[in-house]
């Protein structure tokens, strides 16, 4: 494992290595996935009793590529809090990120080949629970030799990621960062996930799923469904300071309006044939179903109080105020539960414009409060290393 | 003072669950988990408050106080700490009836705007008090609502709240035992332990 580059000079040393696992993963849906392989980075070091880890839950749209500069020259998708000295910082902790089967780069998903039909999954690739994620990071934690995360931290699907390991793994987790999540999607959030689908499967070139063995691509399915998302992922507020009624192209004073193009509809058309470029379809539908089937209570009764009751980690629950797909309203309720089940949790309400997004962005008092909380867990375990 | 060693420890039982509103830095908090092992979780909206409690490794919740305590369930917590709070409430009555329903003990301190200092400055200088305890200009204070101890006692008699104990911490006037005697005029803060 390459995990001896060194940082310099405040740049992130990124180590990207794959990892296959040749002992079988039991998914949730009862498929038996045989073998899998895992792409993922690494920044920062391992200390010498592997208490240091950090593992990053990426999201719907992650990677594996979440700080640094990639030799493409590509900026992680975490940037802004992965790095050394960053809120995660490489200098204390060994962050691992890994790209999540069902996805697209690199990892086992609806591009590889089936072994059983020596052709690409597509559309046949099993469904998947954020539990068969969960599972197959275990499998690459003792890969790594690591026992226990010092933290496993994640944004959205990769917040829910992180509550469920802390309570089907409470062993193996110190700390739980949970940010811009909730214990199961609303009854909104599935639609536009089902619209965002159906988007997809109108497309011609989509063939049902088997467009790789078809050698087409639903291009502007996809690009449909990620300008959906994307959209939802802004707030009013920022999009109106963004862009307001700014014209691109064309003259609202003129006679022929139907040339107007507005800024809006510019940015959010490259968004989505960026995307569209860069994701799989079969991907986006996989992982957008697997977010709308989480539910993390369901197995509790529905208690979210009984369901954290077997945690054994500390939390650290984030909620931005304008984002209204995983409202501050649903971090409340995690953090409620946290507080009933008698666990330790601070929870930080972030006052934002940038909607669900803000998870991302750069914003002095997210980053100052995941740098603090993170800062004394790196005190904490550094003062116990030998 | 009260913070740290005062009477207030006394009043809690080790292993017990507060929640301390309006925590402000966590300090009472973290005396309180350090002294008698108590799991506690403190309210707070102020962001450099919440940021010390993260360093302290106090569990902070942002929460505002003036938007309702609903979502704390009945008889979830020993006590219910509010410390100098009281008096930036938009509806103090109706957050001590919360107090009372989400803990089983109360424990509320608040500035006694009837020490002389305050007294004096209002009768000598015709303005509103300005002292080093109560020490904003009236148009920009956070404290909202003007009163003594007997109007809090008043206040504890029309709403059914049981007073268990009462102490009151005067300064200076202290090692003199003025406070205890005189208590409206010579105690600048009033601590109550209340209960249903």
């Amino acid at each position: 494992m390459a995990n001896d580059l060194q940082s310099s000079k405040g740049q992130t040393a990124i180590a990207k290595t794959a990892v296959a696992f040749d002992r079988p993963l039991n998914l949730a849906c009862g498929f038996e996935l045989t073998t899998h392989e895992l792409v993922f980075e690494t920044y920062g070091k391992l200390n010498s009793s592997h208490t240091n880890a950090i593992l990053i839950c990426h999201a719907l749209s992650g990677d594996h590529h979440a700080a640094g500069v990639d030799s493409e020259g590509k900026s992680g998708w975490w940037e802004h809090y992965i790095g050394p000295g960053k809120p995660i910082d490489t200098n204390r902790f060994f962050v691992v990120c890994p790209n999540n089967i069902g996805s697209c780069f690199g990892s086992t998903g609806p591009n590889s080949i089936n072994p059983a039909t020596g052709k690409h999954w597509g559309a046949d690739f099993p469904t998947l629970e954020v539990s068969d994620w969960v599972e197959s990071q275990v499998f690459l934690m003792e890969h790594l030799e690591i026992d226990c995360w010092a933290a496993v931290v994640g944004g959205s699907l990769g917040g829910m990621q992180a509550m469920h390991w802390s309570v089907v793994h409470p062993e193996k987790l110190q700390h739980a960062v949970v940010i811009a999540a909730s214990l199961k999607l609303s009854a909104q959030n599935i639609a536009f996930n089902e619209i965002a689908r159906r988007a997809i499967q109108s497309d011609v070139n989509f063939k049902d799923g088997q467009y790789l063995e078809h050698q087409t691509s639903p291009k502007d399915g996809l690009a449909l469904a990620r300008m959906i998302g994307h959209l939802t992922y802004l707030s009013d507020h920022a999009l109106g300071r963004k862009f307001g009624r700014l014209v691109r192209s064309g003259d609202l004073d003129a006679a022929q309006k139907e040339l107007v193009e507005f800024e809006i509809s510019s940015y959010l058309n490259y968004q989505g044939d960026k995307f569209a470029k860069g994701f799989d379809a079969n991907s986006y539908i996989l992982i957008t179903k697997m977010l709308d089937y989480f539910d993390l209570v369901k197995n509790y009764k529905n208690d979210a109080l009984a369901t954290f009751s077997n945690a054994k980690c500390q939390f650290l629950v984030v909620s931005f105020s304008s984002d209204w797909r995983f409202s501050p309203e649903c971090s409340e309720e995690i953090t409620d539960a946290l507080i009933g089940a008698d666990k330790n949790v601070t929870y930080l309400r972030i006052e934002s414009d940038q909607g669900h997004d803000a998870f991302l962005l750069p914003d002095a008092r997210y980053e100052n409060g995941v740098s603090l909380y993170l800062n004394r867990v790196a005190d904490q375990l550094e003062a116990e290393q030998p | 003072m009260i913070n740290n060693n005062g009477f207030i420890g006394d009043w809690i039982k080790e292993n017990s669950r507060v929640l301390d509103l309006g925590c402000g830095d966590g300090s009472l908090l973290e005396t309180l988990t350090n002294k008698h092992q108590v799991r506690g979780y403190g309210l707070e909206i102020d962001p450099a408050s919440i940021s010390q409690c993260i360093d302290r490794g106090v569990n902070v919740i942002e929460q505002d106080l003036n938007e309702g305590l609903e979502n704390f369930a009945d008889a979830s917590f020993d006590t219910v700490v509010m410390m100098q709070t009281l008096q930036a409430l938009r509806y103090p009555h109706l957050v001590l009836d919360e107090m009372l329903r989400i803990g089983k003990q109360c424990i509320v301190t608040f500035p006694n705007f009837g020490h002389w200092r305050t007294r004096a400055d209002l009768v000598f200088s015709g303005r509103m008090p300005v002292t080093k305890r109560l020490s904003y200009q009236w148009y920009d204070t956070p404290n909202i609502h003007f009163f003594t101890y007997k109007d809090f006692e008043a206040l504890c008699v029309e709403r059914n709240i049981h007073i268990v104990n009462r102490n009151f911490v005067g300064g200076r006037a202290s090692d003199l035992g003025l406070d205890s005697i005189w208590p409206n005029l010579f105690a600048h803060t009033a601590v109550y332990r209340l209960s249903k």
